[in-house]
């Protein structure tokens, strides 16, 4: 179902809160949608507009540097709160297809490896140097799960190995389930 | 050779393995019972379609209403239309989703729709042992009964219709021993705010926390579920408590509970659930329950939490306290108590059963809330709500100047128009004081029924104690 995650080479957009909760990456009252798609517009959407929806200008996705950037720098324990897939579809919508903390929530850290949103945990020391560089350039190589920064430094981060090997394949996650029927099938009848 | 000794999750997680996890491949997990709701399902829906798969087991499948839907009763019930189109959309896509499906649903209308973790204890679907999912973190509720119950997201709920199974890596275990007896007006939702304050709020990642200890032992049902709904809040997926002569003595009867030779079977089958003496947890809290206090949150997660009688922390070096700080309009080092409250709520999954309103109501009773205050009382399920009635609970609530109205998620969340407006302050009963959850620059302070409805007589933040 999904394409094979491939090599990924960008430009870094930084939010330094920690805590960042779903309701932040994306509020309850756009949750009243049956679809998947265009969630991108409402990403972050109390930091990022203002009362009346016009974009805040100091708001870092409202600023001309982050066009195009596809990997998010952001402060410890990112993604914590509700289940909300929407969170992660609506950041693959605005075009991230990374997120760098030092603590992901384990809900949305399930959520983004099945909608090939790499969540890429790293050490208090990377992280602290990424937060005071935003805009870096970094090259994220899934296979062998690395981060490296533009000093060269590549950091080794934990990924859930099936998760990666489907992400690195277009394997659907689905299609392997449905693929043990037979087992589910068996352990149904023995009990 | 005596077994391994082993904890109530590694119980009830071997039991669902339909194939153990290797280092290649995570488990293929068994799930006992899902529950569906309006929001989070119609994608999942779509992707079956899509690849034209039935769901595996309508029979334990069981969807309800309750993020999206109106709390007006002449919304609900006398035909007015429901305000937020979309919000009637996914209604409608939820009612065609399950009728094609053949999977049940508790719809709007019916006598027995709820808020989705309150319904299924109190149909006693929810029952020990089992694995339970739902596409809503809070899932972790139904642990009070020693399941194994956590919240997914829509792709795996994708999974789950599909399958009636899960990848999952197995959680390590985190034990939470609380001994000691809760003061009078100290609430399990006091406990696990105080709980979630020691931890932290990514204090419980990665793992499944099992409440222990005679405090936990003491707890009815009611709170036992007010205190793993907010697991999740403390960053663990799940929470358990083990099944014990409380937990039979609330599901005896329930109508989908077993009845009969079958409930027998059930309990002698349940007894043997519990942690097994000698068996090891990965971590370790205590916590005397005599010293804990009326907790509310001064900040905007929970795990910015204080006695009602303490100050707001003093931490302005750190940049998430500043920014909660600033949020909220509080000056580090300002008692909380006596700060000035617009809006009150009591309702949620978290404290929206009977036990929860009598807790408010005891409190109300005979008083009226202070001028200026907008009060919400919002039943958990419609059964509450019947309960509550034939108490005269609604008569307390209305007569002390509260709403009273049809049950749902409501201003937990404000997805259906219940919110709290711009900078106001909202004691609430619920489980999240993130920025914006009731509205947008809703300003939240989490707090039990009986420190809520005490807030709201005085319109200001109190210490319940002060008028029991």
């Amino acid at each position: 179902m999904t394409a094979p995650f491939t090599a990924l080479t960008s430009r870094t957009v930084v939010l330094p809160a920690g805590n960042i909760d779903t309701d932040q990456i994306i509020p309850a009252r756009f949750l009243t949608t049956t679809t998947r798609a265009g969630l991108g517009a409402h990403l972050f959407a109390d930091w990022r507009y203002d009362e009346a929806g016009r974009p805040r200008p100091d708001f870092v996705l409202n600023r001309p540097e982050s066009a195009g950037c596809r990997i998010l720098v952001a402060g410890r324990n990112f993604g914590c709160g509700s289940s909300r897939e929407h969170a992660p579809w609506a950041l693959l919508d605005q075009g991230f297809r990374a997120v760098v903390s030092t603590e992901i929530a384990d809900i949305f850290r399930n959520n983004s490896l099945k909608n090939g949103l790499v969540p890429v945990i790293v050490d208090e020391m990377t992280s602290d140097w990424l937060l005071a560089h935003p805009g870096a350039e970094l090259t994220l190589d899934l296979a062998a799960a690395t981060l490296t920064l533009p000093t060269g430094v590549a950091v080794r981060f934990p990924i859930e190995p099936f998760a990666q090997h489907c992400l690195l394949n277009g394997i659907d996650e689905l299609g392997y389930l449905l693929s043990r029927g037979r087992e589910i099938e068996a352990y149904e009848r023995a009990r | 050779m005596a077994p391994e000794p082993r904890t109530l999750f590694e119980k009830v997680w071997r039991r669902h393995e339909v194939a153990a996890e290797t280092a290649a491949t995570p488990a293929v997990l068994y799930i006992d019972l899902h529950l569906i709701h309006e929001v989070t399902s119609p994608q999942a829906f779509t992707v079956l379609r899509e690849r034209g798969l039935a769901v595996r087991r309508p029979d334990l499948t069981l969807a309800t209403m309750d993020h999206s839907t109106p709390t007006h009763t002449a919304q609900v019930f006398g035909g007015a239309p429901i305000t937020i189109e979309s919000a009637a959309r996914q209604i409608r896509e939820l009612e065609q989703n399950c009728a094609q499906a053949g999977v049940e649903l508790l719809g709007l209308r019916s006598e027995q729709r709820g808020i989705v973790h309150i319904i299924g204890p109190e149909l006693g679907l929810t029952q020990p042992g089992k694995t339970i999912v739902c596409g809503d973190s809070h899932t972790s509720t139904h642990g009070a009964v020693g399941a194994l119950a956590f919240g997914i997201g829509t792709t795996e709920v994708g999974h789950v219709l599909a399958t009636q199974c899960l990848l999952q890596r197995k959680p390590r275990t985190l034990a939470v021993e609380v001994e000691g007896k809760l003061r009078d007006g100290v609430s399990a939702k006091d406990l696990i705010l105080a709980i979630i304050g020691r931890l932290g709020v990514a204090g419980g990642t990665g793992h499944v926390i099992e409440y222990r200890g005679s405090t936990v032992r003491a707890l009815d049902m009611d709170e036992r579920m007010t205190v793993c709904n907010m697991s999740i809040e403390a960053g663990a997926r799940a929470g358990m408590v083990a099944p014990d002569d409380t937990t039979y003595a609330y599901l005896a009867g329930r109508p989908r509970a077993p009845q009969g030779a079958a409930w027998e079977r059930a309990v002698a089958e349940w007894r043997a659930l519990p942690t097994d003496p000698d068996a090891r947890f990965d971590r370790e809290l205590r916590l005397d329950a005599s010293q804990v206090e009326p907790m509310i949150t001064w900040g905007t997660n929970p795990g910015m939490v204080v006695p009602v009688s303490g100050a707001i922390p003093d931490h302005q070096a750190d940049a998430v306290y500043a920014r909660a700080l600033s949020y909220m309009g509080f000056e580090a080092g300002q008692p909380i108590r006596d700060r000035p409250v617009n809006v009150v709520f009591i309702g949620s999954c978290t404290n929206a059963r009977l036990s929860d309103l009598r807790s408010a109501a005891r409190l109300l009773r005979g008083r009226h809330i202070a001028r200026g205050i907008t009060m919400l009382v919002v039943p958990g399920s419609q059964q509450v709500k019947r309960q509550a009635e034939a108490e005269g609970l609604d008569r307390v609530f209305l007569e002390a100047g509260a709403e009273w109205r049809e049950s749902g998620c409501s201003m937990c969340l404000g997805m259906n128009g219940d919110t709290v407006a711009r900078g106001e302050y909202a004691v609430s009963t619920s489980n999240r004081n993130f920025e914006g959850r009731q509205g947008a620059g809703a300003r939240t302070l989490l707090a039990s029924p009986l420190t809520a409805a005490a807030s709201a007589v005085r319109g200001r933040i109190t210490d319940p104690r002060e008028l029991l």
